[in-house]
Protein backbone atom coordinates (compact mmCIF):
# COMPACT_ATOMS: atom_id res chain seq x y z
CA UNK A 1 0.00 0.00 0.00
CA UNK A 2 1.20 3.53 -0.72
CA UNK A 3 2.48 5.86 1.93
CA UNK A 4 -0.29 8.08 3.35
CA UNK A 5 1.78 11.26 3.24
CA UNK A 6 5.16 11.82 1.72
CA UNK A 7 6.76 15.27 1.81
CA UNK A 8 10.28 16.34 0.96
CA UNK A 9 11.52 19.89 1.33
CA UNK A 10 7.92 21.03 1.69
CA UNK A 11 7.78 24.81 1.98
CA UNK A 12 5.01 27.36 2.41
CA UNK A 13 5.59 31.08 2.18
CA UNK A 14 3.10 33.90 2.67
CA UNK A 15 4.81 36.82 0.97
CA UNK A 16 8.23 37.10 2.63
CA UNK A 17 7.17 35.09 5.61
CA UNK A 18 8.07 31.41 5.70
CA UNK A 19 5.43 29.41 7.59
CA UNK A 20 6.80 25.97 6.68
CA UNK A 21 10.49 25.73 5.92
CA UNK A 22 11.49 22.68 3.92
CA UNK A 23 10.11 19.87 6.05
CA UNK A 24 10.30 16.13 5.31
CA UNK A 25 7.44 13.89 6.41
CA UNK A 26 6.69 10.21 5.95
CA UNK A 27 3.39 8.99 7.34
CA UNK A 28 2.93 5.29 6.71
CA UNK A 29 -0.44 3.80 5.95
CA UNK A 30 -2.27 2.68 9.09
CA UNK A 31 -0.13 4.56 11.55
CA UNK A 32 -1.08 7.34 13.87
CA UNK A 33 1.20 10.31 13.47
CA UNK A 34 1.31 13.55 15.43
CA UNK A 35 2.78 16.98 14.76
CA UNK A 36 3.60 18.66 18.00
CA UNK A 37 4.53 22.31 18.31
CA UNK A 38 3.77 25.68 19.86
CA UNK A 39 1.56 28.42 18.38
CA UNK A 40 2.73 29.55 14.97
CA UNK A 41 5.05 26.57 14.43
CA UNK A 42 3.48 25.89 11.03
CA UNK A 43 1.30 22.91 11.89
CA UNK A 44 -1.92 24.18 10.33
CA UNK A 45 -0.11 25.48 7.27
CA UNK A 46 1.28 21.98 6.75
CA UNK A 47 -2.12 20.38 7.31
CA UNK A 48 -3.73 22.72 4.79
CA UNK A 49 -1.19 21.77 2.15
CA UNK A 50 -1.84 18.09 2.82
CA UNK A 51 -5.59 18.65 2.65
CA UNK A 52 -4.94 19.99 -0.90
CA UNK A 53 -6.54 23.42 -0.33
CA UNK A 54 -3.27 25.31 0.04
CA UNK A 55 -0.70 24.96 -2.74
CA UNK A 56 2.87 24.36 -1.60
CA UNK A 57 5.34 27.13 -2.47
CA UNK A 58 8.02 24.54 -3.19
CA UNK A 59 9.03 21.00 -2.37
CA UNK A 60 7.49 17.66 -3.05
CA UNK A 61 4.20 16.42 -1.63
CA UNK A 62 2.27 13.23 -2.25
CA UNK A 63 -0.90 12.35 -0.38
CA UNK A 64 -2.28 8.81 -0.68
CA UNK A 65 0.14 8.34 -3.56
CA UNK A 66 -1.16 11.32 -5.53
CA UNK A 67 -0.10 14.90 -6.19
CA UNK A 68 -2.38 17.59 -4.67
CA UNK A 69 -1.97 20.07 -7.54
CA UNK A 70 -3.33 17.68 -10.15
CA UNK A 71 -5.31 15.05 -8.21
CA UNK A 72 -7.02 17.17 -5.56
CA UNK A 73 -10.53 15.69 -5.92
CA UNK A 74 -9.21 12.08 -6.01
CA UNK A 75 -7.18 12.68 -2.85
CA UNK A 76 -10.01 14.43 -1.05
CA UNK A 77 -12.46 11.64 -1.87
CA UNK A 78 -10.37 9.29 0.32
CA UNK A 79 -9.56 11.76 3.06
CA UNK A 80 -11.39 13.25 6.05
CA UNK A 81 -10.38 16.67 7.33
CA UNK A 82 -11.14 18.25 10.70
CA UNK A 83 -9.97 21.85 10.64
CA UNK A 84 -8.60 23.70 13.66
CA UNK A 85 -11.62 26.01 13.80
CA UNK A 86 -14.98 24.27 13.69
CA UNK A 87 -16.66 24.98 10.39
CA UNK A 88 -19.91 23.13 10.81
CA UNK A 89 -22.87 24.31 8.75
CA UNK A 90 -24.88 26.23 11.32
CA UNK A 91 -27.88 26.67 9.05
CA UNK A 92 -28.43 22.91 9.32
CA UNK A 93 -29.17 20.39 12.05
CA UNK A 94 -26.65 17.91 13.42
CA UNK A 95 -27.98 15.11 11.24
CA UNK A 96 -28.23 17.30 8.14
CA UNK A 97 -24.61 18.34 8.59
CA UNK A 98 -23.51 14.76 8.11
CA UNK A 99 -26.01 14.04 5.36
CA UNK A 100 -25.15 17.01 3.16
CA UNK A 101 -21.46 16.25 3.67
CA UNK A 102 -22.17 12.76 2.39
CA UNK A 103 -23.79 14.37 -0.66
CA UNK A 104 -20.65 16.46 -1.25
CA UNK A 105 -18.78 13.15 -1.37
CA UNK A 106 -21.23 11.78 -3.91
CA UNK A 107 -23.38 9.58 -1.66
CA UNK A 108 -27.07 9.22 -2.53
CA UNK A 109 -29.53 10.76 -0.07
CA UNK A 110 -30.50 7.32 1.22
CA UNK A 111 -26.89 6.27 1.76
CA UNK A 112 -26.18 9.62 3.38
CA UNK A 113 -29.10 9.11 5.75
CA UNK A 114 -27.91 5.62 6.69
CA UNK A 115 -24.36 6.85 7.18
CA UNK A 116 -25.58 9.73 9.36
CA UNK A 117 -27.32 7.30 11.75
CA UNK A 118 -24.17 5.23 12.06
CA UNK A 119 -21.92 8.25 12.66
CA UNK A 120 -24.28 9.93 15.10
CA UNK A 121 -24.03 6.78 17.14
CA UNK A 122 -20.23 6.76 16.84
CA UNK A 123 -20.07 10.39 18.00
CA UNK A 124 -22.64 9.78 20.76
CA UNK A 125 -24.88 12.45 19.32
CA UNK A 126 -27.92 10.34 18.48
CA UNK A 127 -30.10 12.16 21.00
CA UNK A 128 -29.07 15.51 19.50
CA UNK A 129 -29.64 14.46 15.90
CA UNK A 130 -32.25 17.11 15.16
CA UNK A 131 -30.74 19.92 17.22
CA UNK A 132 -29.32 23.02 15.58
CA UNK A 133 -25.53 23.01 15.56
CA UNK A 134 -25.37 26.26 17.56
CA UNK A 135 -26.95 24.57 20.55
CA UNK A 136 -24.10 22.04 20.91
CA UNK A 137 -21.27 22.29 23.44
CA UNK A 138 -17.68 22.64 22.25
CA UNK A 139 -16.98 18.95 22.80
CA UNK A 140 -20.11 17.93 20.90
CA UNK A 141 -19.22 20.21 17.99
CA UNK A 142 -15.79 18.65 17.84
CA UNK A 143 -17.30 15.17 17.83
CA UNK A 144 -19.68 16.19 15.08
CA UNK A 145 -16.80 17.63 13.04
CA UNK A 146 -15.02 14.31 13.33
CA UNK A 147 -18.15 12.31 12.54
CA UNK A 148 -18.76 14.45 9.47
CA UNK A 149 -15.19 13.89 8.27
CA UNK A 150 -15.79 10.12 8.37
CA UNK A 151 -18.81 10.15 6.07
CA UNK A 152 -16.76 8.89 3.10
CA UNK A 153 -15.01 6.10 5.08
CA UNK A 154 -11.67 7.84 4.62
CA UNK A 155 -8.31 6.04 4.56
CA UNK A 156 -6.59 9.09 6.00
CA UNK A 157 -7.99 11.51 8.58
CA UNK A 158 -6.37 14.88 9.30
CA UNK A 159 -7.17 16.36 12.71
CA UNK A 160 -5.88 19.85 13.46
CA UNK A 161 -5.85 20.24 17.24
CA UNK A 162 -8.81 17.94 17.82
CA UNK A 163 -9.08 18.57 21.57
CA UNK A 164 -7.92 22.16 22.12
CA UNK A 165 -10.31 23.99 24.41
CA UNK A 166 -12.09 20.87 25.68
CA UNK A 167 -12.40 19.81 29.28
CA UNK A 168 -10.58 16.61 30.39
CA UNK A 169 -13.68 14.46 30.16
CA UNK A 170 -14.48 15.61 26.64
CA UNK A 171 -10.85 15.05 25.63
CA UNK A 172 -10.86 11.49 26.92
CA UNK A 173 -14.07 10.71 25.07
CA UNK A 174 -12.52 12.02 21.86
CA UNK A 175 -9.32 10.09 22.39
CA UNK A 176 -11.32 6.94 22.84
CA UNK A 177 -13.13 7.53 19.53
CA UNK A 178 -9.82 8.16 17.78
CA UNK A 179 -8.43 4.88 19.16
CA UNK A 180 -11.39 3.12 17.61
CA UNK A 181 -10.60 4.66 14.25
CA UNK A 182 -7.00 3.61 14.54
CA UNK A 183 -8.05 0.04 15.33
CA UNK A 184 -10.03 0.00 12.13
CA UNK A 185 -6.82 0.72 10.24
CA UNK A 186 -7.50 4.38 9.46
CA UNK A 187 -4.34 6.49 9.16
CA UNK A 188 -4.47 9.42 11.56
CA UNK A 189 -2.44 12.60 11.22
CA UNK A 190 -3.03 15.03 14.03
CA UNK A 191 -1.54 18.20 15.40
CA UNK A 192 -1.51 19.10 19.04
CA UNK A 193 -0.06 21.39 21.70
CA UNK A 194 -0.46 18.69 24.28
CA UNK A 195 2.29 16.26 25.08
CA UNK A 196 -0.02 13.80 26.74
CA UNK A 197 -2.18 13.76 23.65
CA UNK A 198 0.77 13.01 21.41
CA UNK A 199 1.96 10.32 23.82
CA UNK A 200 -1.49 8.77 24.04
CA UNK A 201 -2.46 8.83 20.40
CA UNK A 202 0.60 8.66 18.22
CA UNK A 203 2.86 5.85 17.11
CA UNK A 204 5.32 8.42 15.84
CA UNK A 205 5.56 12.17 15.91
CA UNK A 206 7.51 15.15 14.75
CA UNK A 207 8.23 18.15 16.90
CA UNK A 208 7.86 21.39 14.95
CA UNK A 209 9.23 24.74 15.94
CA UNK A 210 9.64 27.90 13.89
CA UNK A 211 8.51 26.33 10.63
CA UNK A 212 10.96 23.41 10.93
CA UNK A 213 10.97 19.88 12.26
CA UNK A 214 13.35 19.72 15.21
CA UNK A 215 12.92 16.06 16.19
CA UNK A 216 11.24 12.94 14.99
CA UNK A 217 10.51 9.48 16.38
CA UNK A 218 8.21 7.51 18.64
CA UNK A 219 7.34 9.17 21.96
CA UNK A 220 9.53 6.72 23.89
CA UNK A 221 12.58 6.99 21.62
CA UNK A 222 12.38 10.79 21.66
CA UNK A 223 12.34 10.76 25.44
CA UNK A 224 15.20 8.27 25.58
CA UNK A 225 17.26 10.25 23.07
CA UNK A 226 16.81 13.74 24.40
CA UNK A 227 16.14 13.53 28.12
CA UNK A 228 16.83 11.28 31.09
CA UNK A 229 14.38 8.81 32.57
CA UNK A 230 13.26 10.97 35.45
CA UNK A 231 12.88 14.59 36.32
CA UNK A 232 13.28 16.12 39.75
CA UNK A 233 11.48 19.44 40.09
CA UNK A 234 12.72 21.60 42.96
CA UNK A 235 11.66 24.97 44.33
CA UNK A 236 13.60 27.27 46.63
CA UNK A 237 12.58 30.54 48.28
CA UNK A 238 13.06 33.47 45.87
CA UNK A 239 16.02 34.95 47.79
CA UNK A 240 17.94 31.66 48.11
CA UNK A 241 21.03 31.16 45.94
CA UNK A 242 21.63 27.44 45.63
CA UNK A 243 24.17 25.91 43.29
CA UNK A 244 22.62 23.02 41.38
CA UNK A 245 25.03 22.96 38.44
CA UNK A 246 26.71 19.58 38.84
CA UNK A 247 23.49 17.67 39.53
CA UNK A 248 22.11 14.96 37.22
CA UNK A 249 22.64 15.03 33.45
CA UNK A 250 21.33 18.49 32.87
CA UNK A 251 19.42 21.19 34.69
CA UNK A 252 16.79 23.51 33.31
CA UNK A 253 16.03 26.65 35.33
CA UNK A 254 12.46 27.90 34.87
CA UNK A 255 10.86 31.02 36.28
CA UNK A 256 9.33 29.37 39.31
CA UNK A 257 11.32 26.15 39.71
CA UNK A 258 14.30 24.19 38.45
CA UNK A 259 14.15 20.89 36.57
CA UNK A 260 16.92 18.38 37.16
CA UNK A 261 17.23 15.60 34.59
CA UNK A 262 18.47 12.47 36.26
CA UNK A 263 18.29 8.68 36.18
CA UNK A 264 16.89 8.57 39.68
CA UNK A 265 14.97 11.48 41.10
CA UNK A 266 14.97 10.04 44.61
CA UNK A 267 18.75 9.59 44.66
CA UNK A 268 19.33 13.14 43.44
CA UNK A 269 16.92 14.55 45.99
CA UNK A 270 18.75 12.60 48.74
CA UNK A 271 22.03 14.08 47.50
CA UNK A 272 20.57 17.60 47.86
CA UNK A 273 19.23 16.94 51.36
CA UNK A 274 22.52 15.36 52.50
CA UNK A 275 24.50 18.35 51.28
CA UNK A 276 22.26 20.83 53.12
CA UNK A 277 20.45 22.10 50.02
CA UNK A 278 16.97 20.86 50.95
CA UNK A 279 14.42 22.46 48.60
CA UNK A 280 11.24 24.07 49.97
CA UNK A 281 9.28 21.72 47.74
CA UNK A 282 10.12 18.94 45.34
CA UNK A 283 8.51 16.51 42.91
CA UNK A 284 9.86 13.44 41.14
CA UNK A 285 8.20 12.44 37.87
CA UNK A 286 8.91 10.55 34.65
CA UNK A 287 10.29 12.60 31.82
CA UNK A 288 7.84 13.34 28.99
CA UNK A 289 7.65 15.00 25.61
CA UNK A 290 7.30 18.39 27.26
CA UNK A 291 10.85 17.88 28.49
CA UNK A 292 11.97 16.87 25.03
CA UNK A 293 10.62 20.08 23.64
CA UNK A 294 12.28 22.09 26.36
CA UNK A 295 15.59 20.34 25.75
CA UNK A 296 15.36 20.97 22.00
CA UNK A 297 14.22 24.56 21.98
CA UNK A 298 14.94 25.94 25.43
CA UNK A 299 11.29 26.98 25.60
CA UNK A 300 8.17 25.45 27.01
CA UNK A 301 5.47 24.27 24.69
CA UNK A 302 2.44 25.79 26.37
CA UNK A 303 3.33 29.12 27.95
CA UNK B 1 -22.80 20.35 -13.12
CA UNK B 2 -23.91 17.66 -10.67
CA UNK B 3 -21.45 18.92 -8.07
CA UNK B 4 -22.85 22.45 -8.38
CA UNK B 5 -26.37 21.09 -7.97
CA UNK B 6 -25.45 19.53 -4.62
CA UNK B 7 -24.56 23.00 -3.40
CA UNK B 8 -28.05 24.12 -4.47
CA UNK B 9 -29.46 21.18 -2.48
CA UNK B 10 -27.60 22.43 0.56
CA UNK B 11 -29.36 25.79 0.23
CA UNK B 12 -32.76 24.20 -0.28
CA UNK B 13 -32.15 22.19 2.88
CA UNK B 14 -31.15 25.28 4.84
CA UNK B 15 -34.22 27.29 3.74
CA UNK B 16 -36.58 24.41 4.39
CA UNK B 17 -36.90 25.44 8.01
CA UNK B 18 -37.10 29.18 7.34
CA UNK B 19 -39.30 29.55 4.25
CA UNK B 20 -40.51 32.93 5.60
CA UNK B 21 -37.20 34.48 4.54
CA UNK B 22 -37.87 33.46 0.94
CA UNK B 23 -41.56 34.23 0.99
CA UNK B 24 -41.35 37.71 2.47
CA UNK B 25 -39.23 38.94 -0.43
CA UNK B 26 -41.79 37.42 -2.74
CA UNK B 27 -44.38 39.94 -1.56
CA UNK B 28 -42.18 42.96 -2.09
CA UNK B 29 -43.08 43.54 -5.75
CA UNK B 30 -46.78 43.33 -4.84
CA UNK B 31 -46.34 46.09 -2.31
CA UNK B 32 -44.67 48.29 -4.92
CA UNK B 33 -47.29 47.41 -7.47
CA UNK B 34 -50.24 48.33 -5.26
CA UNK B 35 -48.56 51.25 -3.54
CA UNK B 36 -46.88 52.94 -6.46
CA UNK B 37 -48.19 51.37 -9.60
CA UNK B 38 -51.85 51.60 -8.76
CA UNK B 39 -51.60 54.58 -6.38
CA UNK B 40 -49.53 56.72 -8.72
CA UNK B 41 -51.47 55.28 -11.61
CA UNK B 42 -54.49 57.26 -10.43
CA UNK B 43 -52.50 60.42 -11.02
CA UNK B 44 -50.46 59.38 -14.02
CA UNK B 45 -53.17 57.70 -16.05
CA UNK B 46 -51.22 56.34 -19.01
CA UNK B 47 -47.60 56.06 -20.13
CA UNK B 48 -46.40 55.90 -23.69
CA UNK B 49 -44.55 52.67 -24.58
CA UNK B 50 -43.36 52.11 -28.18
CA UNK B 51 -45.83 54.74 -29.33
CA UNK B 52 -48.80 53.22 -27.54
CA UNK B 53 -50.42 54.49 -24.38
CA UNK B 54 -50.51 51.86 -21.61
CA UNK B 55 -51.92 51.84 -18.11
CA UNK B 56 -49.27 52.91 -15.58
CA UNK B 57 -49.49 49.72 -13.47
CA UNK B 58 -48.98 47.62 -16.62
CA UNK B 59 -45.87 49.71 -17.29
CA UNK B 60 -44.42 49.33 -13.81
CA UNK B 61 -45.20 45.66 -13.20
CA UNK B 62 -42.63 44.12 -15.60
CA UNK B 63 -39.93 46.39 -14.22
CA UNK B 64 -40.70 45.07 -10.75
CA UNK B 65 -40.04 41.53 -11.98
CA UNK B 66 -36.55 42.55 -13.00
CA UNK B 67 -36.03 44.36 -9.70
CA UNK B 68 -37.10 41.37 -7.63
CA UNK B 69 -34.85 39.03 -9.61
CA UNK B 70 -32.00 41.44 -8.91
CA UNK B 71 -32.84 41.75 -5.21
CA UNK B 72 -33.14 38.01 -4.66
CA UNK B 73 -29.73 37.47 -6.20
CA UNK B 74 -28.13 40.42 -4.43
CA UNK B 75 -29.34 39.35 -1.03
CA UNK B 76 -28.06 35.84 -1.53
CA UNK B 77 -24.65 36.84 -2.82
CA UNK B 78 -24.08 39.67 -0.34
CA UNK B 79 -25.03 38.80 3.24
CA UNK B 80 -25.30 35.06 2.80
CA UNK B 81 -22.19 34.73 0.67
CA UNK B 82 -20.17 36.87 3.06
CA UNK B 83 -21.33 34.88 6.06
CA UNK B 84 -20.36 31.58 4.49
CA UNK B 85 -17.09 32.96 3.17
CA UNK B 86 -15.80 34.68 6.28
CA UNK B 87 -17.80 33.87 9.36
CA UNK B 88 -19.09 30.32 9.30
CA UNK B 89 -16.32 29.08 6.98
CA UNK B 90 -18.84 26.94 5.18
CA UNK B 91 -16.78 27.04 2.01
CA UNK B 92 -13.63 25.88 3.79
CA UNK B 93 -15.59 22.83 4.86
CA UNK B 94 -16.84 22.25 1.31
CA UNK B 95 -13.40 22.58 -0.25
CA UNK B 96 -11.97 19.61 1.62
CA UNK B 97 -14.56 17.41 -0.08
CA UNK B 98 -14.26 16.44 -3.75
CA UNK B 99 -16.24 19.59 -4.68
CA UNK B 100 -13.92 22.07 -6.32
CA UNK B 101 -14.02 25.80 -5.85
CA UNK B 102 -15.64 26.23 -9.26
CA UNK B 103 -18.51 23.87 -8.40
CA UNK B 104 -19.03 25.58 -5.06
CA UNK B 105 -19.25 29.02 -6.64
CA UNK B 106 -21.36 27.84 -9.57
CA UNK B 107 -23.71 26.18 -7.12
CA UNK B 108 -24.10 29.40 -5.16
CA UNK B 109 -24.67 31.41 -8.34
CA UNK B 110 -27.22 28.88 -9.55
CA UNK B 111 -29.09 29.07 -6.29
CA UNK B 112 -29.12 32.88 -6.32
CA UNK B 113 -30.36 32.75 -9.91
CA UNK B 114 -33.09 30.24 -9.07
CA UNK B 115 -34.18 32.38 -6.15
CA UNK B 116 -34.58 35.40 -8.43
CA UNK B 117 -36.38 33.29 -11.02
CA UNK B 118 -38.73 31.85 -8.43
CA UNK B 119 -39.95 35.32 -7.45
CA UNK B 120 -40.61 36.16 -11.05
CA UNK B 121 -42.84 33.15 -11.63
CA UNK B 122 -45.04 33.97 -8.65
CA UNK B 123 -45.34 37.63 -9.62
CA UNK B 124 -45.87 36.73 -13.25
CA UNK B 125 -48.79 34.50 -12.38
CA UNK B 126 -50.36 37.36 -10.42
CA UNK B 127 -49.84 39.78 -13.31
CA UNK B 128 -51.46 37.36 -15.71
CA UNK B 129 -54.43 37.14 -13.38
CA UNK B 130 -54.71 40.97 -13.28
CA UNK B 131 -54.53 41.08 -17.08
CA UNK B 132 -51.29 43.09 -17.20
CA UNK B 133 -49.67 40.75 -19.70
CA UNK B 134 -50.25 41.47 -23.37
CA UNK B 135 -48.24 38.86 -25.20
CA UNK B 136 -47.23 35.20 -25.42
CA UNK B 137 -43.65 36.49 -25.23
CA UNK B 138 -44.37 36.87 -21.53
CA UNK B 139 -43.88 33.13 -21.13
CA UNK B 140 -40.16 33.79 -21.60
CA UNK B 141 -40.03 36.20 -18.66
CA UNK B 142 -38.88 33.52 -16.17
CA UNK B 143 -35.88 32.87 -18.40
CA UNK B 144 -35.14 36.58 -18.48
CA UNK B 145 -35.45 36.68 -14.69
CA UNK B 146 -32.98 33.80 -14.37
CA UNK B 147 -30.52 35.70 -16.55
CA UNK B 148 -30.96 38.88 -14.52
CA UNK B 149 -30.50 36.89 -11.31
CA UNK B 150 -27.35 35.24 -12.63
CA UNK B 151 -25.72 38.44 -13.84
CA UNK B 152 -26.34 40.31 -10.58
CA UNK B 153 -25.35 37.28 -8.49
CA UNK B 154 -22.04 37.03 -10.36
CA UNK B 155 -21.08 40.66 -9.96
CA UNK B 156 -22.33 40.77 -6.37
CA UNK B 157 -20.29 37.73 -5.36
CA UNK B 158 -17.18 39.38 -6.74
CA UNK B 159 -17.93 42.61 -4.88
CA UNK B 160 -18.59 40.70 -1.66
CA UNK B 161 -15.12 39.16 -1.71
CA UNK B 162 -13.84 42.68 -0.95
CA UNK B 163 -16.17 43.21 1.99
CA UNK B 164 -14.22 43.18 5.26
CA UNK B 165 -17.00 43.64 7.81
CA UNK B 166 -20.76 43.89 8.01
CA UNK B 167 -20.66 47.69 7.96
CA UNK B 168 -19.18 47.59 4.45
CA UNK B 169 -22.56 46.44 3.19
CA UNK B 170 -23.93 49.97 3.67
CA UNK B 171 -21.59 50.98 0.89
CA UNK B 172 -22.47 47.91 -1.12
CA UNK B 173 -26.19 48.74 -1.11
CA UNK B 174 -25.57 52.44 -1.52
CA UNK B 175 -24.05 51.48 -4.86
CA UNK B 176 -27.20 49.63 -5.91
CA UNK B 177 -29.54 52.58 -5.21
CA UNK B 178 -28.60 54.60 -8.32
CA UNK B 179 -29.24 51.46 -10.36
CA UNK B 180 -32.77 51.48 -9.11
CA UNK B 181 -33.24 55.17 -9.89
CA UNK B 182 -31.69 54.87 -13.34
CA UNK B 183 -33.42 51.64 -14.25
CA UNK B 184 -36.59 53.06 -15.91
CA UNK B 185 -38.63 50.88 -13.55
CA UNK B 186 -40.98 53.75 -12.72
CA UNK B 187 -40.43 56.14 -15.67
CA UNK B 188 -39.82 55.54 -19.32
CA UNK B 189 -36.43 56.64 -20.62
CA UNK B 190 -37.76 59.78 -22.36
CA UNK B 191 -38.54 61.21 -18.91
CA UNK B 192 -34.79 61.39 -18.25
CA UNK B 193 -32.88 64.34 -19.78
CA UNK B 194 -30.96 63.53 -22.96
CA UNK B 195 -27.55 63.72 -21.31
CA UNK B 196 -28.61 61.01 -18.85
CA UNK B 197 -29.54 58.49 -21.52
CA UNK B 198 -26.04 57.04 -21.98
CA UNK B 199 -25.79 56.59 -18.23
CA UNK B 200 -29.10 54.75 -18.19
CA UNK B 201 -27.97 52.51 -21.04
CA UNK B 202 -24.76 51.74 -19.19
CA UNK B 203 -26.44 50.48 -16.01
CA UNK B 204 -27.29 46.80 -15.75
CA UNK B 205 -30.73 46.97 -14.19
CA UNK B 206 -31.99 49.07 -17.12
CA UNK B 207 -31.25 46.14 -19.44
CA UNK B 208 -33.13 43.76 -17.20
CA UNK B 209 -36.14 46.06 -16.93
CA UNK B 210 -36.20 46.83 -20.64
CA UNK B 211 -35.97 43.15 -21.56
CA UNK B 212 -38.76 42.03 -19.25
CA UNK B 213 -41.00 44.94 -20.29
CA UNK B 214 -40.56 44.12 -23.98
CA UNK B 215 -41.45 40.50 -23.27
CA UNK B 216 -44.49 41.50 -21.23
CA UNK B 217 -45.76 43.90 -23.92
CA UNK B 218 -44.73 41.78 -26.90
CA UNK B 219 -42.53 44.63 -28.16
CA UNK B 220 -39.43 42.44 -28.54
CA UNK B 221 -36.91 44.09 -30.86
CA UNK B 222 -33.20 44.05 -31.73
CA UNK B 223 -32.64 46.07 -28.58
CA UNK B 224 -33.77 43.01 -26.62
CA UNK B 225 -30.79 41.08 -27.96
CA UNK B 226 -28.64 43.97 -26.82
CA UNK B 227 -30.14 43.61 -23.34
CA UNK B 228 -29.44 39.88 -23.36
CA UNK B 229 -25.88 40.34 -24.57
CA UNK B 230 -25.20 42.94 -21.89
CA UNK B 231 -26.49 40.64 -19.13
CA UNK B 232 -24.61 37.61 -20.47
CA UNK B 233 -21.33 39.50 -20.55
CA UNK B 234 -21.95 40.79 -17.04
CA UNK B 235 -22.64 37.24 -15.82
CA UNK B 236 -19.53 35.83 -17.52
CA UNK B 237 -17.17 38.56 -16.39
CA UNK B 238 -18.57 38.58 -12.86
CA UNK B 239 -18.26 34.80 -12.54
CA UNK B 240 -14.66 34.80 -13.77
CA UNK B 241 -13.65 37.61 -11.40
CA UNK B 242 -15.49 36.05 -8.46
CA UNK B 243 -13.87 32.66 -9.09
CA UNK B 244 -10.42 34.21 -9.09
CA UNK B 245 -10.98 36.30 -5.98
CA UNK B 246 -12.55 33.40 -4.05
CA UNK B 247 -9.57 31.23 -4.91
CA UNK B 248 -7.28 33.92 -3.52
CA UNK B 249 -9.25 33.99 -0.28
CA UNK B 250 -9.98 30.31 0.21
CA UNK B 251 -7.04 28.42 -1.23
CA UNK B 252 -3.98 30.33 -0.03
N1 LIG C 1 -2.89 33.04 5.23
C1 LIG C 1 -1.81 33.46 5.90
N2 LIG C 1 -1.20 34.62 5.57
C2 LIG C 1 -0.11 35.06 6.24
N3 LIG C 1 0.47 34.40 7.26
C3 LIG C 1 -0.07 33.24 7.64
C4 LIG C 1 -1.23 32.70 6.99
N4 LIG C 1 -1.55 31.53 7.57
C5 LIG C 1 -0.63 31.34 8.54
N5 LIG C 1 0.26 32.36 8.59
C6 LIG C 1 1.40 32.48 9.51
O1 LIG C 1 2.17 31.32 9.43
C7 LIG C 1 2.66 30.95 10.72
C8 LIG C 1 2.30 29.52 10.99
O2 LIG C 1 0.90 29.46 11.18
P1 LIG C 1 0.15 28.09 11.43
O3 LIG C 1 -1.30 28.42 11.51
O4 LIG C 1 0.58 27.09 10.44
O5 LIG C 1 0.71 27.69 12.87
P2 LIG C 1 0.23 26.57 13.85
O6 LIG C 1 1.42 25.74 14.17
O7 LIG C 1 -0.95 25.88 13.33
O8 LIG C 1 -0.16 27.43 15.13
P3 LIG C 1 -1.37 27.25 16.16
O9 LIG C 1 -0.89 26.25 17.16
O10 LIG C 1 -1.49 28.59 16.77
O11 LIG C 1 -2.55 26.82 15.42
C9 LIG C 1 2.06 31.93 11.70
O12 LIG C 1 3.04 32.89 12.02
C10 LIG C 1 0.93 32.56 10.95
O13 LIG C 1 0.75 33.90 11.35
MG1 LIG D 1 -2.84 25.69 13.87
Amino acid sequence: MERAVHAAGLTKRFGDFTAVDGIDLAVESGESFAMLGPNGAGKSSTMRMISTVSPATSGELRVLGKVPDTDGPAIRSRMGVVAQEDNLDDALTVRENIMIYGRYFGLSWSDARRKALELLDFAQLTDRADAQVNSLSGGMKRRLSIARALVNDPDLVLLDEPTTGLDPQARHLLWERLYQLKERGVTLLLTTHYMDEAEQLSDRLVVMDNARIVAEGSPSTLIAEHVSKEVLEVRYPADATVDLESLGHRIEPLADRTLVYTDSGEATLAELVNSGRTPSSSLVRRAGLEDVFLALTGRRLVE
Amino acid sequence: MIAAWIVVERNLLSYRRTPAVLLSAMFEPFIFLFGLGIGLGKLIDTVEWHGEPIEYAAFVAPGLIAVSAMNGALFEMSFNFYFKLRESRTYDAMLVTPLGLRSVLDGELSWAMIRGGLYSVVFLAALAAFGYLESWWALLIPLAALLIGLSFASIASWATTFVRGWQDFDLFFLATQPLFVLSTTFFAIDVYPDWAHPIVYATPLYHGVDLVRDLARGTVAWSSFGNIAYLLVMAGVGRALATRRSAELLTT
